[in-house]
């Protein structure tokens, strides 16, 4: 496989989908007032939580705020990357269009993942990061090496869980074909990652970090920001996080054998 | 010595396909308990196909034609059997196997809808390893066969049906593929633009001695550019050979209408042995068989006054139509 001409294909895939978009310039700002809104309405609403109470699940309002900015981080990334590009899967298999990116000499799972992006996603990304920042100031946390590559690490493979899950159960619609459903639950579970893993029952934590993994996505990355971090569970991130790319990645394989094209 | 290019060896495919009755109860039947069956869509066939040949499929809705194709280019794996594609088993799709094959679909695109052709292009180009100035050169020289040139700039969504279908081909040809697999690509095209489609096909054919896989329910098509044809009923091969050699056994006679000059010269003709199919006043049509077709109409101008007369061969795809619900032809 000749790896050294995937920059340039990305760098392609970039130019086409931004050309593309930018043909509707209505939607982009539509798009842009819509993560506006949404982050300053998530504020409030955590902000109604913690009014009454100076503190959640041990979670204080200013603590509570760096889960909402890397919710909103990561949301930028799953409306940028993910949304475009992995519920065109389901489109791709309904309409027997995979057979174009199959018989294109790329890795398929590449081809669908990054060829399209939504660039309204990147100003969630910014306000993310700028709700991060004025985190970090009021929570007076200190910047060195490990605190940045700690960070770096978790929320890298918070995006990997993500990514995985998601084309997950995008795979299965070789099988069942259409599974709009299933991605509108993971995104309502995703809801979930915006408040602390503490602030949920006993049973709901187990819930979060077995079965459908919220946990690991936003809470790890924040304990590292505030230092409560412990080493197993930034391993345990790690494990979950590899496990999940490459079961998706192997399930991605397999799956292809079962694919029988659209009729024509 | 022409060498096998697509081998196929005792090759059959089944699918698992759930029936449903209609009506409520059954709607409710089949949500809670789906009836499958496995159903043979192709069974055990064989056949070859040379370096450079342009080979139709035909086939009646269903017969089988697309999913052999399908198979051949390495979309759907294979039940039973073996097939061997520019010495690849298809259905690994290893990249340099990929490189050299192209599979073209009348009815699904693979253009950008919002920008214009030439934007795919040159991202094709880079998916297939080609730096700018190759592809450039290799856009040029297709764009100058497909007669296209402004629509590369316009954006797809605007282009007509056959100006998105040139811009398609080019996009599927940038990587100058050794096997080209066409479903029905003429499909929906007005008689102009299924004509210069035809005429690129076969220049492209010429040119770079590419093989051809098509399928079309236009006969066109067929008899244009395929001197073999395979007939797929029931997803089993029921002819593999010359186009005109099947015509031949499927329409063995010509009519001819002959104009003699009186009435008496009609009434000669007619009781002079040939097989009349009806006579009104001086016009006459007859039966000639193709094997005697010349001798016979030398027959008739040497000791016939005739004013005139026509050739009717009987339309193609009514004779085509009759391989489409046989099950075997052995010529």
């Amino acid at each position: 496989m000749n790896l050294r001409k995937y920059p340039t294909v990305y760098k392609k895939f970039l130019h086409t989908s931004l050309a593309s978009e930018l043909e509707y310039k209505t939607n982009i700002l539509i798009d842009l007032i819509t993560a506006i809104l949404s982050l300053v309405g998530s504020i409030f609403l955590l902000s109604i939580f913690f009014q009454n109470n100076g503190s959640i699940g041990g979670w204080k309002f200013e603590q509570a705020l760096i889960i909402q900015a890397i919710y909103t981080i990561l949301n930028g990334i799953t409306n940028t990357w993910f949304n475009p590009n992995l519920t065109e899967i389901v489109k791709h298999i309904r309409e027997g269009t995979l057979d174009f990116v199959l018989l294109k000499p790329i890795d398929s799972q590449f081809f669908i993942s990054l060829k399209k992006i939504n660039p309204s996603g990147f100003l969630e990304i910014m306000l993310g990061f700028l709700l991060l920042f004025f985190c970090i100031k009021i929570n007076q946390i200190n910047l060195n090496l490990s605190f940045l590559t700690l960070s770096f690490i978790t929320i890298s493979c918070s995006i990997c869980i993500l990514y995985s899950l998601w084309f997950f159960i995008s795979t299965t619609t070789i099988w069942f074909v259409k599974t709009w459903n299933a991605i509108e639950v993971l995104r309502s579970f995703l809801y979930v990652g915006r408040f602390p893993l503490n602030s949920f029952s006993f049973s709901l934590r187990i819930f979060f970090s077995v079965f459908i993994p919220i946990a690991f996505i936003t809470t790890i990355p924040s304990e590292v920001f505030l230092g409560l971090s412990v080493l197993w569970k930034i391993l345990l991130e790690v494990i979950v996080a590899t496990v999940f790319l490459i079961t998706s990645r192997k399930f991605w394989l397999f799956a292809l054998k079962f694919y029988s094209s659209a009729s024509s | 010595m022409v060498q096998n290019i697509i081998d196929v060896r005792n090759l059959s495919k089944s699918f698992d396909i759930s029936s449903k009755e209609p009506g409520l109860k059954g709607t409710i039947k089949h949500f809670f308990k789906r009836q499958t069956k496995s159903l043979k869509v192709i069974k055990d066939i064989s056949f070859e196909i040379k370096e450079g040949e342009i080979v139709g499929f035909l086939g009646a809705n269903g017969a089988g034609k697309t999913t052999i194709l399908k198979m051949l280019c390495g979309l759907i794996y294979p039940s039973e059997g073996s097939i061997l594609v520019s010495g690849y088993l298809p259905f690994r799709r290893k990249e340099n196997f990929l490189k050299n094959i192209t599979l073209i679909m009348g009815q699904k695109q693979q253009l950008i809808w919002d920008l214009p052709p030439i934007e795919s292009f040159y991202l094709n180009a880079s998916i297939y390893d080609l730096d700018k100035f190759e592809a450039k050169k290799r856009i040029k020289k297709l764009s100058e066969m497909l007669e296209i040139d402004e629509e590369l700039f316009i954006p797809v969504r605007k282009l007509s049906l056959g100006q998105r279908m040139k811009s398609e081909l080019l996009a599927a040809l940038i990587h100058e593929p050794n096997i080209l697999f066409l479903d029905e690509p003429t499909l929906g095209l007005d008689i102009n633009a299924q004509r210069n489609l035809r005429k690129f096909l076969q220049k492209y054919n010429k040119e770079t001695n590419a093989t051809i896989c098509l399928t079309s329910h236009y006969m066109k098509d067929i008899t244009s550019l395929c001197k073999r044809v395979i007939c797929v009923h029931e997803g089993a091969i029921s002819y593999d050979g010359k186009l005109d050699l099947l015509l031949k056994k499927l329409s063995p006679v010509k009519e001819i209408l002959i104009v003699c000059r009186s009435e008496e010269d009609a009434i000669k003709l007619e009781n002079s042995g040939f097989t009349v199919k009806n006579k009104i006043k001086n016009e006459i049509t007859i039966k000639i068989e193709n094997n005697s077709f010349t001798s016979s109409l030398k027959t008739i101008l040497n000791n016939f006054d005739i004013l005139d007369l026509f050739i009717n061969e009987p339309p193609i795809d009514e004779v085509i139509g009759k391989v489409l619900i046989k099950k075997d032809y052995d010529i």
